[in-house]
């Protein structure tokens, strides 16, 4: 072992040391960005000692591929922060895509010759880059609205996505018996790509968070069975960690929901329609200077974002209200459901960027005891996460998952687009409850109105 | 050998466990049970200091931490090189077309996943210094 190597394994150490003390950097908000700097200078010393690898002799490729990626990779780091989640699925994909296509070049060039363990683990990666490929793909479509976000069902889908799946592992074990036998290699390929595609398209688009997090943790997974095959520490660690992350992100989300990974996947959920709970009453429509007024008198203001507040781009009007309302006196909170938008941490990024500072952003567990001694809440284009269904009845849908108690404050004001059901299309009795008032229209203009309404009370 | 000493903990390992074997010619690209072992504990070590780091992380920062974990596992970019740059005997072409695919998508993780996390993380603050009066 000569001593380029013993400098090259010195890199990998301290960076693999960078990256455990850049993730736990990220567990407060004030240390976080010293400590990514910090994982960021391990990747850089990882990557310089790799180009003085002996077995490099061609830098042409490495050139392409470095200048290529970079000029993607860094407009992607430019795009707003309302397309998050687009771009972290899309990034999962290139993760996933880089793992496999290492994967592939390691069969090509090795072939038959690596041993039944390294080809297991080959295959494992390849087979989960490939579907977390596709299946990344269809998740960014989705949420860019490429797709129509509603689950895609047809009759005997689950028999078609086992068929899929039982022929995708018999052909990995058939390669593993044959490893001489190319094709069963590219056949569990193709399938995995396929079976990607099925995986995802019969998910809503109010699941993405969890999707999102399994589709993280498979591509981490991926890249851990890379470090495998290459036998290499580094990318085992760095693999691990993501996969996890996304494992531990995916099982905080269904909590979140109250539902397991199974249902989310198989569920179909969002393609019922709606049960009819035989909501009574009507829905009380309130008017931009009433609400104004109850604003400007408050002690206390929630705010309870969801996806509606993306889709209006409505976070700096939000913040600009909750500015003038602080003038005033009034205590302004953010009250953030950990399933709100269609990302984990979505809604914080969003209210972040709109220059909320974190100390106002307050978690479901928090923000609920809070409820019942706040004035107003004000649910902006949120739905499920507030729906008292999920509390109070039993036979609804989404009963047990838990939710910001809005209906426990004293008045509730929900800004919505128009008079139909949310996302998941279910009936939502806050909207008829005697405390809340539904104010219509686009939640931006609304709440920029109601910026100015409260400054002439 | 040469795989085995391509890594410090695998040394640590295959000490213990294969002490009577040291210094065998073991081939180059057959697969040594000693690196599948220590690979074994790196991983299971590894997941096991994930989960105590990852639970750790707030809600508050769910998004940074999903393109910080992104973009640290974009360090299969190490492996891409290596095989973009590397001579072979045969299917010299397709692995280096390979290779540069896998650089280039690895690449897209780094430099992306890096700088938008940064970019996140800018805008978390506790309470502004200056409070933004010319709010736009």
């Amino acid at each position: 072992m000569s001593n380029a190597q013993y400098f090259l394994e010195a890199t990998y150490l301290i960076a693999s040391i960078l990256f455990v003390l850049g993730l736990k950097s990220l567990s407060h908000p004030d240390t976080a960005r010293r400590g990514m700097i910090m994982a960021a200078m391990g990747m850089l010393a990882a990557v310089l000692g790799t180009l003085f690898h002996p077995d490099i002799h061609n830098y042409l490729y490495i050139a392409i591929g470095l200048i290529l990626g970079s000029s993607i990779g860094i407009p992607m780091a430019m795009v707003p922060m309302t397309a998050m989640p687009q771009r972290t699925a899309l990034s999962h994909a290139f993760g996933a895509l880089a793992a496999s296509m290492v994967g592939i070049a390691e069969y090509v060039i090795h072939g038959a010759n690596m041993g039944g363990v390294k080809m297991g683990a080959l295959g494992l990666e390849v087979m989960l880059g490939s579907l977390t490929v596709t299946g990344s793909l269809v998740a960014a479509a989705k949420l860019q609205e490429m797709m129509r976000g509603t689950p895609i069902m047809f009759k005997g889908q689950h028999f078609v996505n086992l068929g899929i799946f039982l022929g995708m592992i018999t052909c990995l074990v058939l390669w593993l018996l044959n490893p001489t036998t190319a094709i069963y290699f590219y056949i569990v390929v193709g399938l995995a790509f396929v079976f990607g595609v099925m995986l995802v398209i019969p998910i809503g688009a109010a699941d993405m968070p969890v999707v999102m997090s399994l589709l993280n943790s498979y591509a981490g997974l991926s890249s851990a069975a890379t470090g495998f095959v290459l036998g290499n520490n580094v990318l085992i660690i760095a693999g691990t960690l993501d996969g996890f992350s996304g494992f531990i992100l995916s099982i905080l989300m269904c909590k979140a929901m109250n539902r397991s990974i199974t249902n989310v996947l198989f569920g179909g959920f969002g393609a019922v329609v709606g049960t009819e709970t035989g909501v009574a009453g009507s829905m009380r429509e309130v008017g931009l200077d009433d609400v104004a007024v109850q604003l400007a008198y408050a002690n206390q203001v929630v705010f309870v974002p969801g996806y509606g507040m993306a889709t209006a781009q409505a976070q700096h009007a939000v913040r600009e209200l909750g500015n003038i309302l602080e003038e005033r006196g009034v205590a302004v909170k953010y009250g953030i459901h950990p399933v709100a938008g269609r990302m984990p941490g979505h809604m914080n990024v969003l209210l972040a960027e709109a220059n909320v500072p974190y100390s106002q952003l307050y978690e479901m567990e928090q923000i609920n005891p809070e409820l019942p001694s706040t004035d107003v809440a004000v649910v902006i284009g949120a739905n499920d996460v507030v729906n008292p269904d999920a509390r109070d009845n039993p036979k609804s849908p989404i009963a047990g998952m838990p939710i910001i108690e809005v209906d426990r404050a004293k008045s509730v004001i929900v800004l919505k687009r128009g008079k139909g059901k949310g996302f998941s299309g279910l009936e939502n009795p806050l909207f008829f409850k005697s405390v809340t008032g539904m104010l219509y229209g686009d939640a931006k203009s609304s709440l920029t109105n109601l910026a100015q309404a409260v400054q002439k009370v | 050998m040469n795989q085995v000493l391509f890594q410090p903990l695998a040394m640590i390992a295959s000490m213990y466990l294969f002490a009577e074997k040291g210094g065998g010619g073991a081939e180059r690209l057959a697969f040594n049970p000693a690196v599948l072992i220590a690979s074994l504990y790196v991983f299971a070590l590894a997941a096991f200091l994930g989960y105590q780091v990852i639970s750790r992380v707030p809600p508050l920062l769910h998004t940074p931490l999903m393109s910080a974990t992104n973009a640290i596992s974009g360090i299969s970019l190490i492996g891409s090189l290596v095989i973009a740059g590397s001579r072979y005997d045969h299917h010299q072409m397709l692995a280096s077309i390979l290779g540069c695919a896998a650089v280039t998508s690895a690449m897209i993780n780094v430099t992306g996943g890096f700088l938008i996390t940064d970019r996140m993380l800018k805008m978390f603050r506790k309470k502004e210094a200056v409070k933004p009066e010319g709010h736009k």
